[in-house]
């Protein structure tokens, strides 16, 4: 580990934390409807919208019409993005002449876009015309982060609100984050990128001819515009098949630090948005911090363990001074790899700008663990705030009895209806990633797919299923998972994955708005301080960890003490 | 009674051994999630291994020893949840049949010793006035009328001591079923057979199936929902270690997964619940449902009567303030003979306080040939005609009223006045006496504060409890009280509508409010409340509007049926943090011994060095059951609680029990698995 390393991981968590109350507070006051600065220049934009759409932006809706408005419009991206993604070759721009995807593929990149997985099966430059990137990919990149970012605006609804009966309007929540949010942002941004060498284009790719003499087919187009939202919405679906480690995506060291400052800059700053909301921001900052404990204490392990491998693996080839660097691009080193990867799955963004195949064992472990314990550290956008706050019901309900009082979270009563929701929330991802994992251990198809043998065989098997039920999308390269087997499965952990939890957590949502509001006392539970942030790390490692343990042990923890034996797989 | 508690002990530990067994009924355990599925696995153990059995397959000592734990530990469940009923149950058997036994000495209308007639006690009704002697039984819940007695109210409170109970007071109520030791009493019935206190706590202990209260229901879900994952995280491992190669025998998994569940807060999830009405019952006070105890916990605000609670009983006379002109001795001589057949404690109190002062003796009622005027609504004043001139006592108002109205009345001293002001400024009452019209001077009424009750209050504040006092003093007086005594609110001149709207007004903040009354005026206050406390004493309207019912009629007492709701819920958190943070534990003890064979580098987990992998899955599980037993005491008695700001009480709990449970476990697991390779039992 170096100083530098350090510095660059200290720089990040301070830029990331200075945004928070800023970005916070606009957002705060969007989705209360109320003025933005960009309100003047959008706001006939939007209402053009709702015109055209026949919504009544001041009409509300309760939860359960707030589910059914958010699933049916993923299901009608679902639709649209695999019509596209089976008609390519028919539709305009693709100079590549790239055939149309296969049902299995085309199902599960479906998928893997609405759902804000962006699990890719496929390699992108090979496979996707320049249409299917922009019309297809690109705007499920905005609309299923804006979904997220609605979600976490409906429960945030729900615990601010009084006796209420709706907790907003899907349909404005969506064009407002869209609208407002997402696209000013992703402009500067994709602009700032082109800056840094990112091509956007519609021109054939380049054929070269190289020193040696070798053809080289030069993969290009409008990736700047697509690689914006790609970070920004905690998607993660490269353009090209290397992700943000192929240049054309992730130029130079001031590109890196960006696309990791913006997967975390919407999932931070709704944790303000909270703390605005409830009239205390502490209570949000404090849910920030819970995320912020297990971030730092990620990277140090992930940092530790890929910058001091060498001292065990000193008798292995190919293991340098520097650190582990398999796997990954020396421009960025091994502090901003493993920040980044990281990073990556704290959120449930998923890019890459190294091959977490290619971590050591521990290294390995904590991407893993990351998105086993439901990418609650910031986060998906959305996703990462409803997430944590399930774990933060839990917390409140176990260890809130202590203090003599029934559990009350912010003023609302935690019950038995919201403890049942939470708990099949909660349930979701272990029953995907567990089960399916189970399955494609036994299955000749699932075994197929292995590149490698014993414990890291099994790690990769165990990161796909975590990666999609967690709608990370990041891969533990070395599983071939363009198969019929893996699409499908892959897609149903997606699909379970993410809306076995939010139709509960909306539930959740309507039934706190129902509550009347606690005032708080010296005898209420204090959630804004140090104490409910050890809480709340603590139940998030003690039942994550507890649910995943056995498979860790088998996967990367065996193969950490068998590294440490003298054996590698 | 020393032997007679002794056998009772014994009793009820055997009913609560045999219980455990009963209890094993699928259609009782099923109430259980939990436990029903440690049932489930346990008996699927057992079938796989009496067929291993026959045909001689496998480690049988060693899976026959788990199968054991594993029925152990739901029958220690069982035995915890059985002890917790054991104790009203036996109580309410015992008294079911003193209730059908027990015959009544019903006292005839003319009250003579002879109007006495023999009726069985489930025949008396209401009003009905029944004479109970020293050996008897006391056939229904009453008050006292006449006599003192000593009474042995062991079958119902479990406290062995026995109580005095009198006529008059605040000790005036007896409950069927009690048996009085000494001397006798007249009791006046005050509950029809069938709905008396007894009735009650047998359908409450007996009652079809115990209502499960709000907040344990959401924990079972909570534990259900535990129990879930942890079937997927045991039911994928055979998988994973066939990939690997493995294979892990059913036994061990079963083992693992009964660990890991919340074995310890499921099997003691209803004692302590039982429990906790059981430390109310024992503190005289009976809860309605469990309902009522747990928002006993969440009380926001507290309204206390200010007599009783915050005041010793009544006012009494602490000054004689004489108008200009007046002899002192004057004042209090009139003043006594104004309340000499004033009966009210205020009343007696100046009588004994001009006798203390000035040494005047009260003379002979009958001998004065006085007629004595009682205090009426109308005049609120009372007093006495003597020798052809009037004395006359009362508030100010009415004694100025008296004063202008009266013949050779003449106007208030304006001395006399500035008393009154300063007296009800103190806290005080002013009392005007006045003779034939003219004013005499004041009597200062004065309320004495309990002692200790302000060092209460601030406890309260800390725990974020609001108290209200309600008087039907004046604000000024309310105020000098309140101030004394350190309330946070007071409520002067309350009328029973003020007192609901009050109540009203607290709610639509989403506070919860506990209060405790006994008139009938009370009752719609009572039924408002989140916790109504009503008096024994009090009227049967307000026991009915009450959700709790105080035997021993102490409004004080709202303070700790707070505390006990408290304790009851932090029993609760802090049984289920520790039994969720044992299970890291259990996953060192078990994990390594399950895969070591499969990747031997593996063992280094096993950071507890146990013996051999069959002797730490068997610590493991005997550690899991053995914990249930060892914490029983703790279920049954509360964790222990003393007011503090909510903050200190969860840092101290996390500590003790999130910590404590984290790290107890490796210690109990280390010394049982020593124990058992000593012993060599696998």
């Amino acid at each position: 580990m170096t100083v530098n390393g350090w510095l660059q991981i200290v720089l990040y968590c301070v830029l990331l934390l200075l945004s928070v109350r800023p970005l916070g507070g606009f957002m705060h006051r969007l989705f209360a409807g109320e003025r933005v600065f960009l309100t003047p220049l959008l706001g006939p934009v939007e209402r053009g919208f709702y015109k055209l759409a026949g919504v009544d932006q001041r009409s509300e809706q309760n939860w359960l019409q707030y589910a059914v408005a958010m699933l049916l419009f993923n299901m009608l991206g679902f639709a649209l993005l695999y019509l596209i993604l089976r008609t390519q070759v028919w539709l305009p721009l693709n100079p590549q002449q790239l055939p149309n995807l296969s049902a299995d593929l085309a199902f599960n990149t479906a998928m893997s876009f609405t759902t804000n997985t962006n699990w890719q099966a496929y390699g992108g430059e090979a496979t996707m015309s320049y249409f299917s990137q922009m019309v297809g990919l690109a705007v499920q990149n905005f609309l299923s982060a804006a979904t997220g970012i609605a979600l976490a605006l409906a429960l945030i609804r729900g615990f601010a609100r009084k006796t209420a009966g709706e907790i907003g309007n899907a349909w404005v929540d969506i064009t407002r984050a869209t609208l407002y949010l997402l696209l000013p942002i992703c402009l500067f941004y994709a602009v700032f990128l082109i800056w840094q060498g990112v091509p956007q284009n519609f021109s054939a790719y380049t054929e070269a001819t190289t020193l040696e003499g070798a053809k080289q087919v030069i993969a290009q187009g409008p990736i700047a515009s697509q690689e914006a939202i790609k970070m920004l919405g905690t998607n993660g679906g490269g353009f090209v098949n290397a992700n943000s480690a192929h240049p054309f995506e992730n130029p130079t060291a001031l590109s890196n630090f960006f696309e990791m400052l913006s997967i975390f800059l919407i999932g931070a700053a709704l944790t303000d948005v909270f703390g605005r909301a409830v009239g205390n921001r502490w209570q949000g900052h404090a849910i920030l911090g819970a995320m912020m404990v297990l971030f730092v204490a990620g990277v140090a392990l992930a940092y530790w363990a890929e910058a001091s491998a060498p001292n065990a693996l000193a008798h292995i080839d190919g293991v340098q001074a520097a650190g582990n660097l398999e796997g990954k691009e020396t421009r960025f080193g091994v502090a901003s790899s493993a920040l980044f990867a990281v990073i990556t799955t704290a959120a449930s963004c998923g890019a890459v700008n190294a091959m977490h195949d290619s971590f050591t064992a521990l290294g390995g472990a904590i991407p893993m663990l990351n998105i086993m314990l439901g990418e609650v550290v910031i986060g998906g956008v959305g996703a990462g705030f409803y997430g944590m706050m399930l774990y933060a019901l839990i917390a409140i309900f176990m260890a809130g009895l202590m203090v003599g009082r029934t559990p009350e979270y912010v003023g609302k009563k935690i019950e038995a209806r919201e403890v049942k929701l939470a708990s099949l929330a909660v349930l979701a991802a272990p029953l995907a990633i567990l089960g399916f994992t189970a399955l494609a251990c036994v299955l000749p198809d699932g075994l197929k797919g292995l590149a490698n043998a014993g414990p890291h065989g099994f790690s990769e098997m165990l990161y796909a299923y975590s990666s999609a039920a967690g709608n990370n999308g990041s891969a533990f390269a070395g599983l071939s998972a363009n198969s019929v087997f893996y699409n499908v499965t892959l897609g149903l952990a997606m699909l379970i994955g993410r809306f076995a939890i939010i139709v509960p957590m909306l539930a959740i949502a309507g039934s706190l708005a129902a509550k009347k509001q606690v005032p708080a006392s010296a005898g209420t539970l204090p959630t804004d301080g140090g104490l409910f942030v050890a809480l709340v790390v603590a139940v998030v490692l003690v039942f994550g960890g507890l649910t995943f343990l056995p498979s860790l042990v088998l996967g990367p923890i065996a193969e950490h003490y068998a590294m440490l034996a003298g054996t590698s797989f | 009674m020393k032997p007679a508690q002794t056998s009772f002990d014994r009793r009820l530990w055997l009913g609560a051994l045999r219980d455990a067994f009963v209890k094993l009924d699928p259609r009782s355990l099923i109430h259980n999630p939990v436990m029903f599925t440690t049932a489930l696995v346990a008996a699927a153990a057992t079938v796989l291994f009496v067929r291993d059995l026959t045909s001689g397959a496998g480690h049988l000592l060693f899976s026959g020893q788990v199968i054991i734990w594993l029925w152990f530990t739901v029958l220690f469940a069982n035995f915890a949840e059985a002890l917790a009923e054991g104790r009203g149950k036996a109580q309410a058997e015992a008294l079911r049949q003193t209730r059908t036994q027990t015959r009544a000495r019903r006292l005839g209308k003319a009250g003579g010793a002879a109007d006495v007639t023999w009726v069985p006690a489930t025949e008396l009704r209401t009003g009905d006035v029944v004479l109970v002697e020293a050996g008897e039984f006391i056939p229904g819940d009453g008050e006292v009328i006449e006599g003192v007695a000593t009474v042995d109210e062991s079958a119902i409170t479990g406290e062995s001591a026995p109580v005095v109970r009198e006529s008059g007071g605040d000790r005036s109520a007896v409950t069927g079923g009690t048996r009085v030791l000494s001397d006798s009493i007249k009791i006046r019935i005050t509950a029809a057979a069938g709905s008396s206190f007894l009735d009650r706590m047998i359908a409450l202990v007996e009652g079809a199936a115990r209502q499960k209260t709000p907040n344990e229901l959401a924990l079972n879900v909570l534990l259900a929902g535990m129990t879930l994952i942890f079937i997927l995280a045991c039911a994928s491992i055979p998988s994973f270690a066939a990939y690997a190669g493995g294979k892990v025998s059913t036994i061990v998994l079963i083992a693992l997964f009964v660990t890991l569940i919340p074995t310890t807060i499921g099997a003691l999830l209803s004692a302590i619940g039982i429990a906790g009405m059981n430390r109310l019952v024992r503190f005289n006070v009976l809860a309605m449902s469990g309902r009522a105890v747990e928002a006993a916990g969440d009380v926001d605000t507290l309204l206390l009567d200010k007599t009783g609670t915050i005041t010793l009983g009544n006012r009494q006379a602490a000054d004689f303030l004489p108008a200009p002109g007046v002899d002192a001795r004057e004042l209090a001589e009139a003043a006594q003979l104004a309340s000499l057949a004033d009966e009210t404690p205020e009343g007696r109190s100046i009588v004994v306080l001009a006798k203390e002062r000035y040494g005047l003796r009260p003379r002979d009622v009958a001998s004065l040939h006085a007629r004595f005027v009682p205090f009426s609504a109308q005049t609120r004043m009372s007093g006495v005609d003597l020798d052809g001139s009037e004395i006359r006592k009362g508030a100010v108002d009415a004694i100025v009223d008296y004063a202008k109205a009266h013949g050779h009345g003449q106007p208030v001293p304006g001395a006399v006045l500035e008393d009154v002001e300063r007296v009800a400024k103190g806290g005080g009452t002013p009392l005007i006496v006045a003779r034939d019209g003219r004013v005499l001077g004041v009597v200062h009424l004065k309320d004495i504060v309990k002692n200790g009750i302000k060092t209460r209050f601030a406890e309260l504040r800390s725990m974020g409890i609001k108290t209200v006092m309600i008087t039907g003093d004046n604000p000024l007086t309310a105020a000098a009280i309140a101030a004394e005594a350190g309330v946070d609110d007071f409520l002067a001149q309350a009328k029973p509508e003020d007192k609901l709207a009050l109540i009203r007004k607290e709610q639509a903040q989403g506070k919860l409010v506990a209060m405790c009354g006994d008139g009938t005026n009370d009752a719609p206050a009572l039924a408002q409340a989140d916790v109504g406390v009503a008096m024994q004493t009090g009227t049967q309207a307000a026991r009915e509007a009450g959700n709790m019912v105080d035997l021993d009629s102490d409004p004080t007492k709202l303070i700790e049926i707070v505390a006990i709701g408290k304790q009851l819920l932090i029993t609760r958190g802090a049984l289920t943090t520790f039994s969720v943070s044992n299970d890291v534990a259990k996953y060192f003890a078990i994990l390594p011994a399950m895969f070591a064979t499969i990747y031997p580098p593996l063992a280094a987990l096993n950071v507890m060095h146990l013996g051999s992998p069959q002797s730490a899955i068997l610590s493991a599980t005997i550690f899991n059951a053995v914990i249930i037993l060892l914490l029983v005491p703790l279920a049954l008695r509360g964790v222990k609680y003393r007011p503090a700001p909510a903050a200190t009480l969860l840092a101290r709990n996390l500590a003790i029990y999130g910590l404590g449970g984290l790290v107890a476990p490796f210690v109990g697991i280390k010394l049982i698995d020593f124990a058992i390779n000593a012993v060599g039992l696998v």
